[in-house]
């Protein structure tokens, strides 16, 4: 029986790593040539990759979530060959040099990128390496270990060698080696324990940062707040559950936060706006893009519904329903993300009032709408218990002043205070 | 052929009947994309244009089709493994370039871009030969004159200034030939492709433009690319442009066999735009989710020519049999070509001297010897 590692190949032109996103098979899984065994994201894009190999999987050798660099063996699986076949291919090898951890040796994985160059460079034949014996693996080929397992063992100091392996197909796992390395000496393994862990910023991690620091360092952000009396907002919403044409979608708060953007936004086209630095311009959008932020598996997305305000409220109420169930699968098409010309997050949802939320960049505003509670509340000189919010807008000055972003958010509170005023503002 | 009248320039009808210019929907300026079998399989009658493929003879465009795109699949899984350094899918175009090449004769040179897997496998060529180039191992090696089917062209439009030049030749030699020239949409931005059109116009060259216009060079739309569409431009140029629904089979053939005749005939070049999609990314290297939307790929796939083939043979009585052993043959082929391109190994960097004259030069041999002794003072060789 023979076990073949299927390595990362450069699946653009010239990438160098890559991440794996998800694993679609399992340890044990039959498989045959092309089945797509996992999914990686790259700079460029997420793709699946396909077996060459069939038979059943070994080992995923790679943990969900982790950058890897092309020629990294991402899955084994064991072919199934009988160990006459093997013998035969070790003997038709044994001309190669022995050292199956370097992609080097793999003479036909050609899509590997730039990585491989280093190491093509082949030594001058002189008298003295001639004769010199073959230089050491670098690594312990004999003993299986993942790729992290053997990191965590580079950096504790263990010998993997020395290590008793325990995991599946006598594989020293990640137990052995910490365990290996507080038999050495209690400060190593004490290290290990409470020492830092450095996460490598990859993926959307990477874009919500970089998007984040153009924005809070392009846009001179502006942050208002007020408080809103949404008593009358909750009872429409109740009223709403109760009608036959909402009873399959999921009618929330959100909803009706999103109509009340449209019209303040038609009302106030400053905050439909963008920043054209090159052509000292600003551009005022026609189309009412609105940017719903979602807290999903893979981070933070915003996908966008286009023209929301030509939608009915029902097809805003579905549009919304599936663009949060496609988000929380983690199934958003880039195309959802991009085109939006305001956003909408929802921090109540974490129990949280009020926050500065920073702008998308190119965009004039965002909402935050903080949790809805019961609160005290003065209403002709008594104070009664109703539901109250906060809302807080940031806009960028550079477009729009105090004035503007005061009307717009004023309205949107004027409207989620009396629903019926849509009736004469839109 | 019901008609090979004299090309009359076709006058730009009123745009605003027409959708918006997004790809995917029939562009607004208002010429005729001929058709003779829509989407749903059902036969379309036009003026000038009728089917000209038999049964047997669609049932072959189908079986070539069928296996291109089963290689074609291989080929992009191939380089996921690793095995390619680069794939570039022709899934979607297999009509345009099935029902064009089986209207010539297979004595008509035939100049294709990269991307002309299905016709390459008409004419004969063994599928490993594209799968070399793009393993890395070597360039194209196969026998243009035998094939009478050039040389993938990888510098974009080049092939149409060659096909050009080689039709005047056509023309000097008084051969009964033809050469159509495969271009994309992109290419015609490049400015050799409007000097190979106006030269093909001046000198009455027997050449055939076909503009595959799979509506995206890269990640660029067309409404990116052009305003005046290649089918358009062709009367600037002074010949025939004709727009043909590039996913219709027998549209293709009839469309491209009335223009070799006219060719053959001394009546010169016709432009030809077939509008079409790829279904899959331009190459390996790029993600076409992130400048495409789903609906429009789905627009397109509802468009797919295999499907549409293979409902009008399953209407005309083919046997599932025909269909089923079609798929155990492309099975059988795509594991017969995975296995001869994983044992293909690099032939050597002196490989390079052997394809740069027919008969080298001493600055060449001198080169070639300088290199090999190079080499041999290096180690594992």
């Amino acid at each position: 029986m023979a076990l073949q590692h299927y390595r990362l190949p450069d699946v653009g032109e010239g990438l160098t790593e890559a991440t794996v996103l998800n694993w679609l098979v399992a340890e044990g899984d039959r498989i045959a040539v092309n089945d797509p065994v996992v999914e990686i994201e790259t700079a460029k894009s997420v793709v699946e990759l396909p077996s060459p190999y069939a038979g059943v999987v070994a080992g995923l050798l790679v943990p969900v979530g982790q950058t890897v660099e092309v020629g990294t063996a991402l899955i084994a699986v064991e072919d199934g060959i009988g160990a006459e076949a093997a013998l035969a291919n070790e003997a038709g090898a044994g001309a190669m040099p022995e050292e199956p951890e370097a992609p080097a040796t793999q003479a036909t994985l050609v899509g590997t990128g730039p990585r491989e160059l280093k190491q093509t460079r082949l030594p001058r034949k002189t008298a003295e390496n001639t004769l010199a014996p073959p230089p050491p693996p670098e690594v312990d080929v004999r003993t299986l270990a993942k790729p992290s397992v053997r990191k965590l063992a580079r950096d504790l100091g263990v010998d993997l060698g020395a290590v008793t392996p325990t995991g599946p197909d006598g594989t020293v796992s990640q137990d052995d080696v910490t365990a290996a390395a507080t038999q050495q000496g209690g400060w190593t393994g004490f290290l290990a324990e409470r020492g830092e862990t450095r996460i490598d910023v990859t993926g959307i991690r990477r874009a919500t940062a970089r998007a984040m620091v153009e924005s809070a360092f392009t846009a001179p952000h502006v942050t208002e707040w007020t408080d809103v009396d949404v008593s009358r907002t909750m009872e429409l919403l109740e009223r709403m559950k109760t009608m036959r044409m909402f009873r399959d979608v999921r009618i929330t708060p959100t909803l009706l936060i999103a109509r009340a953007v449209c019209v303040a936004l038609r009302r106030n086209p400053e905050l439909n706006s963008s920043w054209d630095e090159k052509n000292s311009q600003i551009v005022r959008k026609g189309h009412i893009n609105v940017g719903f932020a979602a807290d999903t598996p893979r981070g933070l997305v915003v996908p966008v519904i286009h023209d929301a305000d030509t939608m009915s409220t029902y097809d805003l109420a579905v549009a919304i329903n599936e663009l949060t169930a496609t988000a929380r699968a983690g199934k958003t098409q880039p195309a959802q993300l991009t085109g939006g010309t305001f956003t909408i997050t929802n921090i109540g949802v974490f129990g949280i009032d009020a926050g500065t939320p920073i702008l998308s960049p190119g965009q004039a505003g965002i909402l935050a709408l903080g949790q809805i509670t019961k609160r005290p509340w003065v209403v002709e000189d008594r104070v009664e218990p109703r539901w109250v919010t906060t809302l807080a807008m940031s806009f960028d000055h550079r477009m729009v002043d105090g004035a503007e972003g005061s009307a717009f958010l004023s309205d949107i509170a004027a409207i989620l205070r009396d629903p019926g005023s849509t009736l004469i503002m839109a | 052929m019901t008609s090979t009248n004299a090309w009359t320039p076709r006058i730009v009808g009123d745009a605003s009947e027409h959708p918006d210019d997004v790809a995917g929907s029939a562009p607004a300026d208002g010429i005729e994309t001929v058709q003779l079998l829509d989407a749903d399989a059902h036969q379309v009658r036009h003026p000038s244009y009728s089917p000209q493929l038999s049964a047997d003879q669609v049932r072959d465009a189908y079986r070539t089709m069928f296996l291109a795109r089963r290689l074609d699949g291989e080929g992009t899984n191939l380089q996921r493994q690793g095995q390619l350094a680069l794939w570039a899918p022709a899934i979607g175009q297999e009509a345009a370039q099935i029902g064009a090449i089986s209207a010539l004769r297979p004595t008509d040179m035939v100049y294709p871009s990269y991307r002309e897997l299905s016709m390459a496998m008409h004419r004969g060529l063994d599928p490993v030969a594209i799968f070399q180039i793009m393993r890395g191992i070597t360039h194209a090696t196969w026998d243009v004159e035998a094939l009478h089917f050039g040389l993938f062209a990888f510098v974009v439009g080049a092939q149409t200034v060659q096909a050009t030049g080689y039709a005047m030749g056509v023309t000097l030699d008084g051969a009964d030939e033809v050469v159509m020239v495969c271009l994309g949409d992109g290419a015609t931005s490049e400015g050799h492709v409007s000097e190979a059109l106006n030269f093909a116009a001046v000198y009455n060259a027997p050449v055939i433009f076909l503009v595959q216009n799979n509506q995206y060079a890269i990640s660029v739309p067309t409404s990116g690319q052009f305003r005046g569409a290649p089918a358009a431009r062709a009367a600037g140029f002074g010949m025939p442009g004709i727009r043909v629904d590039g996913n219709d089979l027998f549209a293709m053939n009839a469309v491209v066999a009335e223009a070799a005749a006219r060719a053959r005939a001394g009546g010169g070049p016709t432009l030809i735009e077939a509008m079409t999609y790829r279904i899959g990314a331009h190459t390996t290297a790029d993600d076409p989710t992130r400048y495409r939307s789903r609906e429009e790929e789905e627009s397109w796939a509802e468009r797919d020519p295999l499907v549409r083939v293979e409902r009008w043979l399953r209407e005309q009585g083919t046997a599932d049999s025909y269909f089923s052993d079609l798929s155990d043959a492309a099975d059988d082929l795509a594991a017969d070509v995975r296995a001869r391109v994983l044992a293909l190994t690099p032939a050597g960097i002196t490989e390079l001297y052997d394809y740069v004259l027919a008969e080298p030069s001493d600055a060449l041999v001198e080169e070639r010897a300088q290199v090999e002794s190079y080499l041999a003072t290096l180690e594992g060789r």
